[in-house]
């Protein structure tokens, strides 16, 4: 009759034991009471006894191997016995034959054989989506296994300067990127930046490719400004439909009367919401948490969309000056905005901001207040539109205007009211000489 | 100001120490009648009588265990090793019992006692009076460990670890007894303890040095300003507790760092500074932390292998070209 052999308890705190050599192999003859392998317990080595006479007809543990206390790890029985029935309590993933295994370890690795070249072979190495972009840059700095090997010091000065390591040249021994690269990269940005990038089209397997481009500073100044705004500040919006024949009429009439002038709509809309917040001065305010500052004067942030960010100028005192200043004002900003030559304090500091996507055909928007300002207007397109009058359909010029609202300091009637002067002075431009 | 040896500035600070508080006393192998082996105690003995230096049985266990005692009960005493080889055979008393003994009194027992002597290697003397342990002894918490490498540093350091409450171990080098330097002139001028101390100022590498390490770390750094390479040279007087901060301070600057130890590299001090780096300013470093440390091998007896076992000057410089990246 076959006898189990199990991991048997060698110690009084084992819960496990590692084979650590077997000293009978299949075949041998063994007698009860002789030692039949060695096993490593969490405290010592011990040998382990045979319980039974007869042949040890299967092993189910290789050297090495840890099996928990009472699992099948050996077989004794006559030497014809069908022993199957008590293999069968083996657990399956047990005691594969080394050979065995080594074949089930290639067969894993087999569908990455075909992998032609170092580049590929990397590519595949990864579960990551891969960058699939040659812009003509010199070869990234990686050691044949695909591995760049940069400092930690260059690391963090490349992540803090927005460089791509993967377009360094590592100096260092093996390649590796050191200070000095990243120095030399830093003295020449634009040089760098001047080279065109082609996509090498690869066929879609699993996740997108992609390409990384640093983040331009703007951008992450962008990006660090504005989170503090929708997620921190708790926004609502008011929404309101303007007529904008008069204030046309009135930009045409200007115009008309001087053309150098070159008034727009948006001039307009700047000094109307200059003259709205001078009748609503809790709308003119900033919360910075233990005090609401009011300001004086409004002054306006205007948008202005430059290549890879936008900016914000501000007219200062908007209230204060006249559509013609207002209007050179803001295209003399907005030219030097798009050539980057704003200072810090003409884009710093707004009191209230209007961002107009009119332009670009948009009837309507919500924006994003510029913190620690109070509200921003988003104004959409000018666009012909039928609409009721005395109780007649008549086309007029219709914008659609949507105010971001700081409810920390703007409640709901109170932004309303601002909007509704705002609309009234719009609809009706001959109030702002009243 | 004047200029002395280490071996003055210590015997000064002794002589002063004793002078200023009367619970201070020394004791070891011929400290007394024969002025100390390397002389640090000469003319003591004369000054201040067989009550306050004394003379002891070559038995460094039994006097270490005495001073302990001694500490235990009041006094302060400052116990000699010959050289710091000898004090192997005091371990049980300096780890297990000086070390301990506040703690395991549960706060009771202050043990305010120092071991001092030297240590390092000397010239040709050999694989057993050769050695560099301060990373024995600066393993253990309760222990503070200095290790001096001016005459100013050798004796306001010994008096503010006479003056401690804690037990200090103070290694001194013994090929340096003979260095001069300048040392004011104040009886009350002292060097507190755990503070480490700028050599040089530089800004390429950092080399951090201790005891004989100092001198030739400077030479190097001197040559090395010939090349172009500016070289910060730190010590940190005190091992144990190291005063971290100023190391990773330079660090940040230079960005690259040169341990240079005459000690032996497994589980040295140079390891746990390099850990310490690594840790604290990972971010910072342009390259990894380099080493450069006694050869791992007993102290050869032979005058060119000695030589060859010893760190000098041409190593570390070519550690600090190494880290700079220069080769």
């Amino acid at each position: 009759m076959a006898t189990k052999v199990i991991m048997p308890k060698l110690s009084p705190t084992m819960e496990e034991g590692q084979l650590s050599r077997w000293l009978k192999k299949e075949g041998d003859k063994v007698s009860m009471g002789e030692p039949l392998a060695e096993i490593d317990t969490d405290k010592a080595t011990m040998e382990m006894q045979a319980l039974a006479n007869g042949v040890l007809r299967k092993i189910l543990i290789n050297e090495g191997e840890s099996a928990p206390l009472g699992q099948l790890i050996a077989v004794i029985g006559e030497p014809n016995e069908d022993i199957a029935s008590v293999l069968a309590e083996a657990p399956a993933a047990a005691a594969p034959k080394p050979q065995e295994q080594e074949q089930k370890q290639e067969q894993v690795k087999a569908p990455e054989q075909p992998a032609p070249a170092p580049q590929a072979k990397a590519a595949a190495a990864s579960a990551q989506p891969q960058p699939t972009v040659d812009n003509g840059r010199p070869k990234p700095a990686a050691t044949d296994s695909g591995r760049m090997i940069v400092s930690p010091l260059a690391a963090r000065m490349a992540a803090e300067a927005g460089i791509d390591l993967r377009s360094l040249q590592g100096s260092g021994p093996g390649g590796r990127i050191i200070k000095k690269d990243i120095e030399a990269a830093l003295s020449q940005p634009k040089a760098e930046a001047a080279a065109p990038l082609h996509l090498v089209p690869t066929p879609q397997v699993g996740a997108s490719g992609y390409r990384d481009e640093p983040a331009t500073e703007i951008r992450k100044v962008i990006a660090k400004r504005l989170v503090t705004s929708l997620g921190p500040i708790p926004h609502f919006f008011l929404t309101t439909d303007i007529e904008m024949d008069r204030a046309a009429e009135m930009r045409r009439g200007i115009n008309a009367l001087d053309p150098d002038l070159k008034i727009s709509i948006n001039d307009i809309i700047i000094k109307v919401t200059a003259a709205a917040l001078m009748q609503h001065p809790q709308v003119n305010a900033s919360f910075q948490e233990k005090i609401v500052r009011y300001y004086e004067h409004a002054d306006i942030g205007v948008a202005v969309a430059i290549e890879d960010g936008l900016i914000t100028p501000v007219v200062r005192a908007a209230d204060q000056k006249s559509l013609s200043q207002i209007a050179a004002e803001v295209r003399e900003l907005a030219e030097r905005a798009r050539s980057r030559r704003l200072k810090p304090e003409e884009y710093m500091g707004a009191t209230f901001s209007i961002s107009n996507l009119g332009m670009f055909g948009i009837d309507e928007f919500t924006a994003v207040i510029n913190p620690p300002e109070g509200g921003i207007l988003a104004i959409g397109a000018m666009t012909p539109k039928p609409v009721v009058r005395d109780n007649e359909i008549v086309i007029r010029q219709m914008m659609r205007v949507t105010m971001s609202c700081d409810h920390r300091i703007i409640d709901g009637a109170t932004g309303a009211k601002f909007l509704q002067t705002f609309k009234k002075i719009l609809e009706n431009p001959l109030y702002l000489v009243v | 100001m004047s200029t002395i040896t280490i071996r003055e500035a210590l015997n000064q600070a002794l002589r002063e120490e004793l002078a200023r508080d009367e619970k201070v006393f020394l004791m070891g192998e011929e400290v007394a009648e024969y002025d100390g082996a390397y002389k640090v105690t000469k003319g003591l003995f004369h000054e201040f009588g067989g009550k306050r230096v004394i003379d002891t049985p070559i038995t460094e266990l039994g006097f270490a265990g005495l001073g302990v005692g001694a500490a235990m009960a009041g006094l302060r005493p400052v116990v000699e090793f010959m050289t710091f080889n000898f004090s192997i055979l005091a371990t049980d008393q300096i780890i297990n019992s000086a070390a301990k003994m506040l703690y395991m009194s549960g706060g009771q027992f202050n043990i305010p006692i120092v071991f001092r002597g030297p240590g390092g290697s000397a010239f040709q003397v050999s694989s057993q009076h050769s050695q560099a342990i301060e990373s024995w002894y600066a393993y253990f918490p309760g222990i503070k460990v200095v290790m001096p490498s001016t005459p100013a540093d050798a004796k306001g350091l010994l008096k503010s670890a006479i003056r401690d409450d804690d037990p200090v171990i103070f290694i001194e080098q013994e090929r340096m007894y003979g260095n001069k330097g300048e040392v004011p002139d104040d009886p009350d001028f002292t060097i507190p303890l755990g503070v480490a101390d700028v050599k040089r100022e530089g800004k390429d590498v950092t080399i951090v040095a201790r005891s004989l390490m100092v001198p030739l770390a400077l030479k190097a750094a001197e040559q090395l300003e010939q090349q172009g390479v500016s070289c910060e040279v730190i010590d940190p007087r005190t091992i144990r507790p190291l005063d971290i901060d100023t190391i990773v301070e330079s660090v940040k600057k230079t960005n690259r760092v040169v341990v240079a130890e005459e000690s032996h590299p497994i589980c040295g001090v140079g390891a746990e500074i390099s850990t310490e780096i690594m840790e604290r300013a990972f971010d910072y470093l342009d390259a990894p932390v380099k080493r450069v440390s006694g050869v791992d091998v007993p102290m050869p007896y032979a005058k060119n292998l000695e030589n060859l076992a010893i760190p000098d000057v041409n190593k570390i410089i070519a550690a600090v070209r190494e880290v700079a990246y220069l080769d």
